[in-house]
């Protein structure tokens, strides 16, 4: 790790370049830049996660933090690929007034010609895709779970949503949604209503019940459990639910008219998980826009 | 997503080709697997099934019946499958997962030759449908040596285990060598069609199966830089390298009397070729590439004289990276007269207005200098070089390499002003794209695709019979050949092959790539 005090954006590009060039890889097969933008509390995990999800999608993890105080300079900590994988860190701290001029900052530091993510691990602007930062990432991700109250932060999400806009909410159901679709390939009677179990202010379960609501064109019921998370989602058919429960673990068990139970892996993910997930491609997740677009609150 | 993959829209309201999240999972099913104890089961069927597994591609139900001549139970099959697993999965062995998976193994012993074991197998098979809801959709997995085709062919036929309906399918999964010649093939297609569909027979090529294979389309007809090159105008020649640097190791009963131009160059070095130089197809669904490929094995010329445009040889003792080494005809279990070819060379053109005059050399051994696989496009020089005589005399032409295995990637090769000389002089310099660099998540066993695949139903990857006998067509005259004159040249293991291969090109004024 490398510490470069009361530093500039270039100073800290060349002082990557520097690095790689001293541990014998010049040559980088980075496929994007990732900005976290968070603050002393949430950076750490945040980074980590990001240079674990850089074992799947090699790139430049560019952690900015605004502090406060008098002296305006930028304070940066480099990491360069090594035993934590094959991406690079620059933990970037902007003191005073810069701290409100951190895209001056990001900027040089961009691979070119390559996408470009922005994570706010908690406290995402209204408009993300309008953030001084924020318009430079094709794709923007935000989490709605860590948010103080994240069915209310729903709200403000869909007010704010641009296309390339995703949040770690909607990550997180894709082995529920996975696992529903599994079950539907198997021709099914008309489902005729559904239902999604799910602890107070969960925003996933919101955004499940939207889904399937507009997949299935049924009323979807939210109904309270006592979680954790999303516990099950029922539906009904002529003859009979299918069911897909998860009351405790990772262990989810699916029954459905005239076939035998079975259990069904559906693992609470780490955020690094998560996160190279939503890596996975940076097109629009139009599915995600089109449900954001449909939640009622 | 393989650039390969056709997706079409099922009726499943839950699902949407928008939504890119959801993997694409096979719908209930199960594999029969017969040939449990043989090395390709062992090492690539059973580890492949359970990475899918791991990885949540079957379903969770997913069954596994194994055949044999064996006097065992369930619980000893399913101990094999777990060895195998542990010893040769490439994702983490997980203990619930494996739970999982193993209450859908089954087994079911009897001989091959034995009517009343495939009848027992059609009761465990239907005992999965309605125990474990396999909904009738079963893989029958030929994982043995083709002269047992018929007579498992047969069988399953005789106990209905290859009846398919509206609602349920039954596919068969054959593994190369698909025939010795041309003839041959077509003995076996038939055989196999007596009894499965075309659509229902899988027969697996490994190599169509890597992500650095299919890449080849992904390269060619998603960019837009590499494809007004790709013609006689700009490329020299083709060279395509299949390299080992092991002997026969314990193979000498399948080996000798094969050879390497059947194992390899008929269908893995041919498909390669294909993929290289076919057409844009009209889409990347199975029957639009296979028509593109078929067109370009159809144009594939053999030189007149095949005495002077081929080469083989067979492996002599010698050192291989510093460890001694015997030669083939020493090797045990080989016949010590026999002419069986270890390495082969040959030279094809390919007689349409893109490829026309462009030689392209295929050549493929064993105990060469390293492992390697590889398709070079060599360039021509430029027309005029502005530069003096001796600024160009390190520059050699311009390449542009796949790298198949290992080191899954691209080179190009092109020439570069050296830095601070007192003379201008230009030199060779390589850019290098790692797949493994870029994305990192990418590198799924070739087998754990094909298997999905066979399971989806999804077969552009997998040669059909038109492929097949085509490349069987190309192939025979070769060999009828190399019976009638003289015998394979020797080489010094842990090089690069005979004399004869480099005479071959120097023919034609050109000299391979040292890969």
């Amino acid at each position: 790790m490398i510490r470069l005090e009361d530093t500039s954006g270039s100073a800290v590009a060349a002082a990557i370049a520097e690095e790689r060039r001293r541990i014998g890889s010049p040559a980088t097969g980075m496929v994007l830049t990732m900005l976290v933008l968070a603050d002393e509390e949430s950076q750490s995990d945040a980074t980590s996660a990001a240079v674990s999800a850089a074992r799947q999608h090699p790139m430049r993890i560019l952690t900015l933090i605004p502090r406060s105080g008098k002296e305006t300079r930028l304070d940066a900590e480099i990491a360069v690929a090594g035993e934590d994988g094959p991406g690079e860190v620059a933990v970037l701290r902007l003191r005073g007034e810069l701290a409100n001029f951190g895209n001056s900052v990001a900027v040089p530091l961009l691979l070119p010609d390559t996408p470009v993510v922005a994570f706010w691990p908690h406290n995402a602007p209204p408009v993300p895709a309008d953030d001084l930062i924020g318009r430079h990432a094709q794709r923007r991700i935000t989490d709605l779970a860590a948010e103080p109250d994240p069915v209310a932060a729903l709200a403000r999400r869909k007010a704010g949503y641009r296309p390339g806009d995703t949040d770690l909410a909607w990550t997180r159901l894709t082995p529920w949604r996975s696992a529903l679709a599994g079950a539907l390939d198997q021709p099914l009677g008309q489902v005729t209503s559904a239902s999604v179990f799910a602890e107070d202010s969960n925003a996933s379960a919101v955004l499940l019940a939207t889904w399937l609501n507009k997949c299935l064109h049924v009323t979807v019921d939210l109904v309270s459990s006592s979680g954790p998370g999303i516990t099950e989602v029922r539906l009904e058919t002529h003859e009979g639910a299918l069911t897909l429960s998860r009351p405790v673990g990772d262990k989810a068990m699916l029954s459905r008219p005239g076939a035998p139970d079975s259990s069904v892996a559906l693992p609470r993910r780490e955020l690094a998980s998560l996160l190279a997930e939503d890596l996975r491609r940076l097109d629009t997740d139009e599915v995600y826009g089109e449900v954001i677009a449909s939640v009622s609150i | 997503m393989s650039p390969l993959r056709h997706l079409t829209s099922p009726a499943n309201p839950l699902r949407n080709p928008l939504d890119q999240r959801l993997p694409h999972v096979a719908g209930p099913c199960g594999m029969v697997l017969f040939g449990v104890t043989g090395d390709l089961s062992r090492k690539k069927v059973m580890p492949a099934i359970y990475d899918l597994y791991n990885r949540g591609l079957l379903p969770p139900r997913f069954a596994l019946t194994g055949f044999a001549r064996r006097d065992w139970e369930t619980q000893d099959f399913a101990q094999i499958v777990h060895d195998s697993v542990r010893e040769h999965s490439r994702t983490p062995f997980n203990e619930d997962t494996w739970k999982q998976m193993a209450e859908g193994i089954r087994f079911v012993a009897g001989d091959l030759g034995d009517a009343d074991a495939y009848i027992r197998l059609a009761e465990t098979v239907r005992d999965l449908d309605r125990d474990r809801g396999t909904g009738g959709n079963h893989a029958f997995y030929l994982s043995i040596p083709p002269g047992l085709f018929p007579v498992v062919l047969q069988h399953l036929k005789g106990a209905g285990l290859a009846d398919d309906s509206a609602n349920s399918w039954r596919r068969v999964v054959i593994e190369k060598p698909f025939g010795h010649d041309l003839a041959s093939a077509q003995e076996l297609n038939r055989i196999v069609n007596e009894v499965f569909a075309t659509t229902s027979v899988f027969r697996i090529d490994h190599y169509l199966g890597k992500e650095t294979v299919q890449n080849i389309l992904a390269v060619r007809f998603a960019n837009s830089m590499y494809e007004p090159l790709w013609n006689s105008n700009y490329v020299d020649n083709v060279q395509i390298t299949m390299a080992e640097d092991i002997g026969i190791g314990g193979r000498a009963s399948y080996y000798d009397g094969i050879g390497a131009a059947r194992d390899v160059i008929q269908n893995h070095l041919l498909q390669l070729l294909a993929l290289t130089t076919m057409e844009e197809p009209l889409s990347f669904n199975a029957d639009d590439v296979r028509a593109e490929k078929v067109k370009v094995l159809r144009a594939i010329q053999l030189p007149r004289e095949l005495g002077k445009h081929t080469s083989r040889g067979q492996y002599s003792a010698g050192y291989q990276g510093g460890i001694p080494v015997k030669g083939y005809l020493e090797e045990e279990g080989i016949n010590p007269e026999s002419l069986t070819e270890t390495f082969a060379a040959m030279r094809v053109d390919i007689d349409n207005r893109r490829w026309a005059g462009v030689p392209f050399y295929l050549r493929t051994g064993k105990r060469l200098g390293r492992r390697v696989t590889e398709v070079a496009v060599v360039f021509k020089r430029a027309p005029h070089l502005p530069f003096t005589k001796t600024a160009v005399q390190e520059l050699g032409n311009n390449a542009f390499v796949f790298r198949i295995q290992p080191d899954e990637g691209i080179t190009v090769r092109f020439g570069s002003k050296v830095p601070n000389t007192s003379d201008f002089q230009v030199r060779d310099v390589t850019m290098d794209f790692g797949y493994g660099d870029s994305f990192v998540d990418a590198s799924p066993e070739a087998y754990e695709r094909l298997i999905l695949d066979v399971l989806l139903g999804d077969p552009p990857l997998f040669p059909q019979n038109a492929e097949v006998d085509l490349a069987w067509d190309i192939l025979d005259p070769v060999l009828e050949y190399w019976a009638t004159h003289g015998k394979p040249d020797q080489y010094v293991s842990g090089g690069w092959g005979p004399h004869s291969s480099y005479e071959m090109l120097a023919r034609d004024g050109r000299v391979w790539r040292r890969p």
